[in-house]
């Protein structure tokens, strides 16, 4: 990884720190928005959702096994990006391969 | 950027999923042919929706004091153009309706609208600017996937704006009320999603000139 890469996720990790030290509820944007629509006059849902995880903790669950299936996916395909870059070093400058 | 189940008049509901309907055939269309001309895209192709999987997961918290995620969608619109990632993006959407209650089925086509074909247009047409601008790659990666991510919350702004007007201040009061609650929250967000997207793009081309990334990821490369 390149030293630019470095930094950039640096400054992604202080991205969410700062907010969480400065404090607040941290609610979700979208349910915020959803209440200023409850408050519309005669406003009813007319569609429920199919099926609604039972608990926070079964919620959390999918939340990461979408987030880990996208995040195996990916560290696959930087895996092969590695791999490949690597054989093709050998080929090109015939220089015996790394321990 | 999720607006729940049933919280859309049905007319509008079913205006938006018309309204995308021909983005997801013409990206289904294209998936197609980019498997069918690059096989070496394939595995590109699987990062970007896994990408989009990854960054739609991550609620994170914002300056505003709540939390938000990012999208995740510039990386594939930058690399196969926006039309896959309303494909791509609709399949996230689809998990997290199906499984999480999280949207909805009857606003998948206005949460498909905003997240999976403005955003990505969005990125791609700032990606393709600031190539024409002569910006080196990292500076017109970042820009695209961070200003695709807010042009994503600004839509949804104004979709719900659009349903739902302010009796008094019209549409306008209204997509100012939504926006502060999703385009604020979202700047430092998509500063990050802009960020991610760089270090990612990096990563997976491999140790190569920055001009050549997304020629080699898009399977165009010699």
């Amino acid at each position: 990884m390149s030293k630019r890469s470095y930094w950039m996720l640096l400054a992604v990790a202080l991205l969410v720190i700062v907010p969480l030290l400065k404090g607040g509820e941290f609610g979700g944007a979208d349910g915020a928005a959803a209440a200023l629509v409850e408050q519309t006059e005669g406003f009813a849902t007319w569609f429920d959702p199919i099926w609604t995880p039972p608990s926070g903790e079964i919620e959390s669950m999918f939340f990461s096994l979408q987030a880990a299936l996208g995040a195996l996916v990916v560290g696959y395909a930087i895996g092969r990006a590695h791999e490949r870059s690597r054989s093709k070093d050998l080929k090109d400058g015939d220089t015996p391969p790394r321990a | 950027m999720h607006i729940m189940e049933g919280y859309l008049p049905a007319a509008h509901a079913l205006g938006w999923t018309i309204a995308a309907a021909p983005f997801v055939v013409a990206g289904t269309a294209r998936i197609r042919a980019i498997i069918r001309e690059r096989p070496e895209a394939r595995l590109t192709l699987a990062a970007s929706g896994a990408f989009a999987f990854v960054l739609s997961a991550l609620k994170i918290p914002s300056v505003t004091g709540s939390c938000s995620h990012p999208t995740g969608t510039g990386l594939g619109a930058i690399v196969f153009g926006p039309s896959v990632m309303a494909v791509l993006g609709l399949i996230v959407l689809l998990f997290q309706a199906l499984l999480l209650a999280h949207g909805g089925i009857t606003t998948l086509g206005a949460n498909t609208f905003s997240m999976a074909i403005v955003g990505p247009w969005v990125a791609f047409g700032i990606w393709k600017l600031a190539g024409k601008l002569g910006m080196p790659f990292a500076v017109a990666v970042f820009l695209a996937a961070s200003l695709g991510d807010l042009a994503t919350y600004v839509f949804t702004s104004l979709q719900l704006a659009f349903a739902y007007p302010d009796p008094v201040s019209g549409f306008f009061g209204a997509a100012l009320k939504f926006g502060g609650i999703f385009a604020i929250t979202q700047v430092p967000l998509s500063i990050a999603e802009g960020l991610l997207t760089v270090v990612v793009m990096e990563a997976l081309s491999g140790k190569i000139r920055d001009e050549d990334r997304v020629s080699t990821l898009a399977g165009e490369g010699k």
